[in-house]
């Protein structure tokens, strides 16, 4: 039988079931195949917080959504074109979301009466006509995947385990996804159980030939590769990119880096992959808690290694003392918080950016601390470096704010050039100098020495308590300590200098509204600007990575456009800092739903403000 | 870039060539071996700084200070490899005294922020001062899990069962029904046993010393300094204000001779002015006080610092409840663990023997890769 190809230029599948089913596992998979066929991609894994809800409940519901084009894409994709739903409860928690006229594949095995009843489904919807506006397959997955692998030696609980590598093929096949990379990884993962490793394979190219003959589908889709610039690339998530950048960051500088972790989610994953690259110097060290593990980060950083320690939202708030601590002592200090929905324990698997004024103003006293944001999953590699490169330039803690949306989140990276990384230069302190005073800075940065025990000559202390300029002795000499708020404050916004500026992007030049962002909302904010574009209308863009200090131009930029629009995962804490710094009237938007936002909507709220004028 | 240049390379690396030798009990390995010693003559004077000294007169802390003055030349260390890390309170001024590095931090931390240094630096001998509020109460949990870690650090927690630097509150040392500016009917807290609970949280060397007694001090110090892992020693230390004799019948010439159990590893545990009382274990395992002359030499108990087994250190441990009746001071217990440190460096030269040197380009590139032309 042939079939016919039709051609797409994008796709958005999302592949739900329970948490126990192996979504993100497939989703995974898929992903890589995809970015090995060559096109563009971006991906948003959604999962509970439980690890493993009652099976089949609403709150055991985890999915894993892909968006991929023969061109460029910012995004997750608002909407899926295609919904794959291992049981009712997959359904249930996913249909709201799925267009008129999507495919939706539905595991019937799985719609029997009590698991229907277990979500509040009076009838079976696949039977009932309540589907009837979308393409509904109507599959038993399971049991065909118990079916391709009764010659195996195999429990009937373990046949149907793999019924999520049937779904992979069957969509592999559907989408012209290459198969040998998931072979190989199946090879690789089950290499001490061949019985389940040639079960998987098998269930895996029983879903691909089930495509090949079944009259279910008389279509398959190809999406061409997308045009990408030449190089070598993979696929990447946030938080192995931020992990990676660490690494990098030791490379460049020459120190060690010394990660001080308390596992949280969604951060974990960044003390999981450094734990791994020990030959590289890297120090990781599980604390007793969060306050331990900045603790432990800062006392490495007083021994001359680069302190790192990664946190979520929670933990940033243990660790504000010792954030505190290292303003005082002015040493370099990586805080990395991978922000999640609060406050209190929130919602520990969705994303906000509701850290930023926990991030700017958390600690007692006036205690300035610069704070970075990577806008995509492949971009934190790129934050990480320029946040150790203020930290120990500038001898100041900083806290970078990724967020859950970009720890888990992947997209292809173009591997850089590590020859062309930039240099971090830690300038220890001399031996043996004539009068070594710990407190006098440098002219130009007002970084202060950084001279670690074992150095002859510059035995010193520092604390918490003031310092008197330039000695660093215990000074309580009021106008010492006015200086010293004063200089503290003037090397963190002297950082100003020394950072790229506010870039805007304005083709048309004669755009009257700006869209202004920060962090992880970037591919969303960027395709929503696209659209705008695409239907015939002017609008700017600017994206900020540096939130504090603001680059020198940011007061120019917000003043060249009669309107700025600031969408916000939070309720407008960026906003409130920029009014109140330059007095601009931006126009918050903002949403706080664990989620994204979706292009669709922000284009929008962009649209209207530009009727509006 | 001077010795720091080669600090970079040294501990990233993870280098750990050094041979101990002169460890206290026979591991050939002693906290002292990787760090660097001098050979210029060292003498009290130059582990003074030139800050005034702002304890009370009369504070137990100057006696302290005193003594570790004193007794870090016979280390022979390089004085810049030496680093004390203080938390908050009246002991944790401690650094400020000490002409060597020092990080006066945050209330309770000190353990957690010189696990990091240490962790780090196999080349500097790091001490820490803390007092029974600092480590005891709001740093309980740093301490337990250093102890546990056996992380290389010389912890010294100055007791004086008080709060000094907060004008006169109880502190978790304090004894119940203590009336205080916050408990004026008596606190209700039962107190912490420092020696207990060190022993408990797997400490591998857990001793008692008392601030008035410097030659007991130092010979506590010298064992303590040597020691490959976390050494706590706790200092009865009197304050004078808040809580002034406290320690009154142990520094006593009527009475102290006998109360005060002298450990010594390997001997007899025997006592009292003329050496007429001893210790006997129990069938339940506590100890009971004896007289020598009515009991067989055999079944006076001889102490062993060195057993694995932490009963008997945790007994001895117990004597001192009721308070002062028999306080046994010097070492409880001075096991051999491998340090925390140690075995972190292990595992980072391991990973080098294995895989070879970290190279970047490859790191970045692992993992499915895809090339456009």
């Amino acid at each position: 039988m042939t079939k016919q190809v039709q051609q797409l230029d994008r796709v958005i599948i999302r592949f739900a079931g329970d948490s126990g089913d192996g979504m993100q596992l497939t989703g995974d998979r898929f992903t890589q195949e995809t970015a090995a066929f060559g096109n563009d991609l971006s991906t948003l894994p959604n999962f509970p917080a439980e690890i493993r809800a009652p099976a089949g409940t609403l709150p055991g519901v985890s999915s894993f959504q892909l968006h991929f084009a023969d061109h460029d894409i910012l995004t997750p994709g608002d909407a899926p074109n295609v919904l794959v739903a291992m049981n009712p409860a997959a359904l249930k928690a996913n249909i709201g979301d799925l267009p008129r006229g999507a495919d939706l594949i539905v595991n019937t095995d799985e719609f029997t009466k009590r698991a229907l009843a277990k979500v509040g489904y009076a009838g079976n919807p696949v039977e009932d006509g309540s589907l009837s506006e979308y393409h509904v397959h109507a599959l038993p997955l399971t049991s065909m995947t118990v079916t391709a692998l009764a010659d195996f030696d195999l429990s009937k609980k373990d046949a149907e385990r793999a019924k999520n590598m049937f779904a992979l093929g069957l969509l592999s096949w559907l989408y012209h996804r290459p198969t040998e990379g998931t072979i190989a990884f199946l090879e690789k993962k089950f290499g001490k159980k061949p019985e389940i490793m040639k079960a998987n394979i098998a269930a895996f190219q029983a879903g691909w030939s089930f495509g090949e003959t079944t009259e279910a589908f008389s279509v398959s889709y190809e999406i061409k590769p997308a045009e990408q610039k030449p190089g070598l690339y993979r696929n990447i998530t946030g938080n192995v990119a931020l992990s990676y950048g660490l690494v990098a960051a030791g490379v460049q500088s020459g120190l060690p880096i010394y990660l001080g972790s308390y596992p949280i989610t969604p951060a974990s994953d960044i003390l999981h992959e450094l734990s791994k690259h020990k030959r590289f110097g890297v120090r990781t060290f599980q604390a007793e808690d969060e306050i331990a593990a900045v603790g432990a980060a800062l006392g490495a950083s007083f021994g001359g290694s680069l302190g790192v320690t990664t946190t979520s939202g929670p933990g940033l708030a243990l660790k504000s003392e010792t954030i505190g601590l290292a303003v005082a002592t002015e040493l370099p200090l990586l805080v990395i918080d991978v922000q999640r929905a609060g406050p209190s324990t929130g919602l520990p698997t969705k994303t906000e950016q509701a850290d930023l004024l926990q991030a700017m103003h958390g600690r007692n006293g006036e205690a300035p601390v610069p704070v970075i944001a990577p806008q995509s999953p492949s971009d934190c590699f790129d934050a990480a470096l320029e946040a150790a490169r203020i930290a120990v330039e500038y001898r100041t803690p900083v806290i970078l704010l990724s967020d859950g949306y970009l720890a888990n989140g992947s997209e292809p990276w173009q591997l850089p050039d590590v020859n062309a990384l930039p240099k971090i230069e830690p300038g220890f302190a001399q031996a043996d100098q004539e009068d070594f005073q710990p407190f006098k800075r440098d002219p130009e940065t007002l970084a202060r020495p950084w001279a670690i025990p074992g150095t002859p000559g510059l035995e010193h202390r520092i604390g918490g308590l003031e310092k008197a300029d330039g000695s660093g002795n215990i000074s309580y000499d009021p106008s010492n300590h006015d200086r010293m708020v004063r200089l503290r404050q003037a090397k963190v916004d002297g950082i100003a200098n020394n950072i790229a500026p506010l870039a805007v992007d304005d083709p048309s030049g004669e755009a009257k509204v700006l869209v202004l962002g920060w962090g992880g909302t970037y591919g969303a904010i960027s395709a929503a600007v696209r659209r705008i574009r695409k239907a015939g209308n002017n609008v700017a863009q600017a994206h900020l990575r540096h939130l504090n200090p603001f680059p020198a131009n940011i007061a120019e930029v917000l003043r060249s456009y009669d309107k700025v629009i600031l969408p916000e995962i939070n309720l407008g804490q960026l906003a409130l800092l920029l009014r109140g710094r330059y007095l601009v009237d931006v126009i918050s938007y903002n949403q706080v739903r664990g989620l994204p936002f979706k292009a669709e909507e922000l284009a929008g709220v962009i649209q209207d403000v530009i009727d509006s004028e | 870039m001077n010795g720091v240049n080669g600090h970079g390379g040294g501990t990233a690396n993870g280098a750990d060539t050094a041979n101990g030798t002169g460890a206290a009990n026979g591991t050939g390995r002693t906290a002292l071996s990787l760090v660097p010693k001098t050979d210029q003559k060292q003498t009290l004077k130059d582990f003074k700084t030139d800050q005034e000294v702002r304890w009370c007169p009369g504070c137990g802390d100057y006696a302290i200070l005193a003594a570790v003055q004193s007794f870090l030349p016979e280390l022979g260390l390089r004085r810049e490899n030496i680093t004390f890390v203080s938390g908050i309170g009246c002991s944790s001024r401690f650094p400020y005294y000490m002409n060597t590095y020092g990080f006066h931090s945050i209330h309770g931390r000190a353990p957690a922020i010189a696990t990091g240094l240490a962790t780090s630096r196999p080349d500097l001998s790091v001490w820490v001062v803390t007092g029974d509020g600092d480590a005891l109460s709001i740093g309980g949990n740093h301490l337990i899990h250093a102890l546990r870690r056996n992380v290389n650090l010389k912890i010294l927690l100055f007791n004086n069962r008080i709060y000094g630097l907060t004008k006169g509150q109880y502190s978790p040392t304090s004894e119940i029904g203590k009336i205080t500016k916050s408990t004026p009917m008596g606190s209700l807290d039962a107190p912490f046993n420092p020696i207990s609970l060190a022993i408990g949280a797997e400490g591998t060397f857990v001793a008692r010393t008392i601030d008035s007694d410097r030659k007991h001090l130092q010979s506590v110090l010298r064992e303590a300094a040597q020691h490959e892992g976390t050494a706590l020693v706790e200092i009865y230390q009197n304050c004078n204000i808040f809580n002034d004799n406290a320690f009154e019948p142990l520094k006593d010439a009527e009475v102290r001779d006998d109360i005060t159990i002298r450990l010594e590893h390997g001997k007899p545990i025997t006592f009292g002015a003329d050496q007429q009382k001893a210790l006997r274990r129990t069938p339940g395992g506590s100890f009971e006080v004896v007289n020598v002359a009515d009991v067989d030499p055999a079944e006076i108990a001889v102490h062993d610092a060195h057993n694995p087994d932490p009963s008997q250190a945790f007994a001895l441990s117990r004597l001192d409840s009721p308070a002062f009746e028999h306080t046994p001071i010097g070492v409880f217990r001075n096991v051999d663990r491998p340090s925390y440190d140690q075995e972190m460096r292990a595992q980072m030269n391991e990973a080098v023997e294995q895989q070879g040197k970290g190279d970047l380009a490859a790191l970045l590139g692992s993992g499915d890769t895809w090339r456009i032309d």
